[in-house]
């Protein structure tokens, strides 16, 4: 059974607290790293590495970079966990 | 035919440190790229590094380094029957650094050599020290790191000027004390076993693409692979040590980048060991960091003779190397 845009957003909010503070009511799809959640492009490397230890999926750099917001992240999970 | 037999271990006898003068601050350099001291310390972890000044030699530096080292071992130059210069910024090509440096301290006809895995080097070069004098190929062996990455760095290329600097780290490999001979700890072997590796795969990700370029680091991609792929390693050379990480009095990385650290740091299961954190005040040295780390640590009184260091490079290439060592 696919995993839900709930399931991905609840998982990656527990990542993103463990790696960058950041609580998890504030981790919310309309949410960009950068600006919003104060994330630099290290931290999203380590969320990258943890999601793929969570969700079995793999966000390559070349794609991480093109992942703005955490709705993109979602989508991009979800797509790719479907496809798995 | 006849073969040598070595010494039944290697242990390290001293190290020595050597720093440029120059110190570079995150305001300076904020002064001529757009950077910030902020964003340069959350990303990198760096305060200021040290630049050497231009007429300043990877020989030079090498030569300052390799002589404290060798005046805390008691040893004199002609002891010496090896020298190994980790490196990859070497002023010339040829002639290699380690005879011009073995002539500076008046050491007499040793074997000479440099070895290049740019971070990974000094690691390299222990692990080649230890061997030769347990094969017995050599007695008593200088491992010195020395880089001078300033001359490499674009200093309008603010992913890459605010890490790399310059400096030389050294020490002085010996064997083991004979039974019967020297006390407990001079009998134990100082130097485990090496745990190395490379992946060419990875060439393209930090590269100088020729003499007339400067160094190139993609940097997300590099600090995955850090985060990622090197602390079973670091984990193998304890096991290999039969050491177990709660036993590590410090862990002892390459200098690249505090984040790089405190992440591989996090993964080995060992928060009683210090943590060497130079690069705060030194800048990445490259292959020198790793003894320059040591010998500033042991300087200010941080480290005690006896304790259990983890080392690990970790570089271009990519390559690596660990090893666990016991400190002089």
């Amino acid at each position: 059974m696919a995993i839900t845009q709930e399931e991905i957003l609840a998982g990656l909010s527990e990542i993103i607290d463990e790696i960058a503070g950041v609580p998890a009511d504030e981790v919310t799809p309309d949410k960009t790293f950068v600006d919003d959640l104060d994330i630099d492009s290290l931290s999203m490397v380590e969320i990258a590495v943890a999601a793929q230890d969570k969700f079995g999926v793999e966000i390559p750099d070349d794609q991480l970079k093109d992942l703005k917001t955490v709705q993109d992240v979602i989508d991009y999970v979800g797509r790719a966990s479907v496809s798995a | 035919m006849r073969i040598h037999q070595g010494s039944a271990g290697a242990r390290v006898l001293a190290f020595g440190g050597y720093q440029p003068a120059r110190i570079v601050t995150n305001d300076e350099l904020s002064a001529t790229v757009d950077t910030n001291d902020e964003w340069i310390r959350s990303r990198v972890g760096i305060e200021s590094r040290r630049i050497a000044a231009p007429d300043e030699t990877v020989a030079d530096m090498a030569v300052a380094a390799a002589g404290k080292a060798l005046a805390g071992s008691g040893l004199s130059p002609a002891d010496i029957d090896l020298v190994i210069v980790a490196t990859c910024t070497p002023e010339v090509m040829i002639p290699n650094t380690a005879a011009v440096v073995a002539r500076r301290l008046g050491i007499n006809a040793p074997g000479a050599y440099d070895l290049n895995a740019a971070c990974a080097g000094f690691c390299y070069a222990l692990a080649n020290a230890s061997d030769a004098i347990r094969a017995g190929s050599a007695r008593h062996v200088l491992v010195i790191g020395t880089e001078k990455l300033s001359q490499w760095v674009d200093w309008t290329d603010r992913s890459t000027c605010i890490i790399f600097a310059d400096g030389a780290g050294a020490a002085v490999v010996g064997p083991v004390a004979e039974p019967g001979t020297g006390d407990a700890a001079e009998q134990a072997p100082g130097v485990g076993p090496v745990v190395w590796g490379s992946d060419g795969a990875m060439a393209d990700k930090i590269y100088i693409k020729d003499r007339d370029s400067f160094i190139f680091q993609e940097g997300q991609s590099v600090f995955r692979w850090a985060t990622t792929a090197l602390h079973p390693v670091a984990l193998q050379a304890c096991a290999d040590a039969g050491v177990d990480p709660a036993e590590l009095d410090v862990f002892v990385p390459h200098q690249a980048n505090l984040r790089i650290i405190e992440a591989i740091a996090r993964k080995l299961g060992a928060p009683q060991a210090k943590i060497a954190t130079d690069i705060v005040n030194a800048g990445n040295t490259s292959s020198a960091s790793i003894p320059l780390a040591l010998s500033r640590m042991i300087e200010h009184g941080e480290l005690s003779s006896g304790d259990k260091a983890l080392l690990i490079g970790f570089g271009a290439g990519v390559c690596y190397a660990a090893q666990v060592i016991t400190l002089p």
